[in-house]
């Protein structure tokens, strides 16, 4: 299945292997911050609402 | 209805609300099947051998970093002529997505030079300018940090994105303005003499819809945070006065 990069394989796996990376580290901290504010506005929120 | 309706941003979260699970769904099937596709069912090159499936996070990471930092000159535009906040947030959200688009582009040109030009890195002018660019987007996002005053760091930010939209612009054509450097042209050119194969083409075209979507879902959720976020401090400062 894995195509034969051939003596390349290092500079294409690591290109991918950089990509993925810095791909899942933009989306995990965008999620986890979008997370993290909306409990902390909702918490204040509902503190002036009571 | 009118554009600038999603000025608010009670209704840009709303509609950004009802939108972003559709378009979180399409950037997961387009990234995968241009990613598969590129990497395990496309020939390699006659002359860069299996290099050629760099080009599959390269240039569409490259196209982006260019555009990111284009779409947040005109949200700065928006914010200097119309005062929306929402414009001034969108671009500040965009700004961490267009650097990491800009780390991608200039990390993979370097893995894929190395074994084509020999050298990792050199003061070429499309590469300089790309590596000016990211600069640029690290000194924006901190001039945003340094600032309290929102809207004086919106000012401030949208006059440095004004500035860096020549470094943007020249990142693109550096390449016809100097004819030199190790640099190819462009690799998405009609011309038939200049364009790639179709066989590296189509699955090209597919990430590249990829990841303009994925910069699409990052900036409608980060633009929600930073809404939030601004909300927030407005509502700890009057509590802080009362």
């Amino acid at each position: 299945m894995m195509p034969d990069l051939g003596k390349y394989a290092f500079a294409v796996l690591s290109s991918y292997g950089v990509t993925i990376v810095l791909l899942a580290v933009i989306v995990l901290v965008s999620v986890w911050r979008a997370r993290k504010v909306k409990t902390a506005l909702d918490e204040i929120e509902n503190r002036r609402g009571s | 209805m009118s554009f600038w309706e999603y000025a608010n941003p009670v209704k840009f979260i709303r509609t950004t609300d009802k939108v972003l699970p559709w378009v979180w769904a399409l950037t997961g099937i387009s990234l995968v099947t241009g990613l598969v596709w590129g990497f395990f069912f496309t020939p390699d090159d006659f002359r860069q051998g299996s290099t050629v499936k760099i080009i599959y996070i390269h240039v569409p990471s490259a196209l982006m970093a260019i555009n990111a930092w284009l779409m947040m000159l005109v949200a700065s535009l928006i914010w200097i002529v119309r005062r929306h906040h929402v414009s001034a947030l969108a671009a500040r959200a965009a700004a961490p997505v267009g650097a990491v688009m800009t780390l991608i582009a200039l990390a993979t040109g370097a893995f894929w030079g190395q074994p084509m030009w020999g050298t990792w890195w050199a003061w070429d002018p499309r590469l300089t300018s790309f590596l000016i660019l990211f600069l640029f987007y690290l000194g924006y996002m901190a001039l945003w940090e340094a600032i309290e005053n929102d809207d004086t760091a919106a000012d401030l930010t949208s006059i440095l994105c004004l500035v860096g939209s020549v470094f943007a612009i020249l990142s693109r054509y550096a390449v016809n303005f100097w004819n030199q450097g190790l640099h190819q042209g462009a690799t998405l050119s009609l011309d038939k003499e200049e364009n790639i194969s179709d066989v590296f083409w189509f699955p090209l075209l597919v990430c590249i819809a990829g990841f303009v979507l994925l910069f699409i879902a990052l900036v409608f959720l980060r633009t929600q945070t930073e809404i939030r976020a601004r909300r927030t401090r407005a509502l700890l400062a009057r509590e802080g006065q009362a």
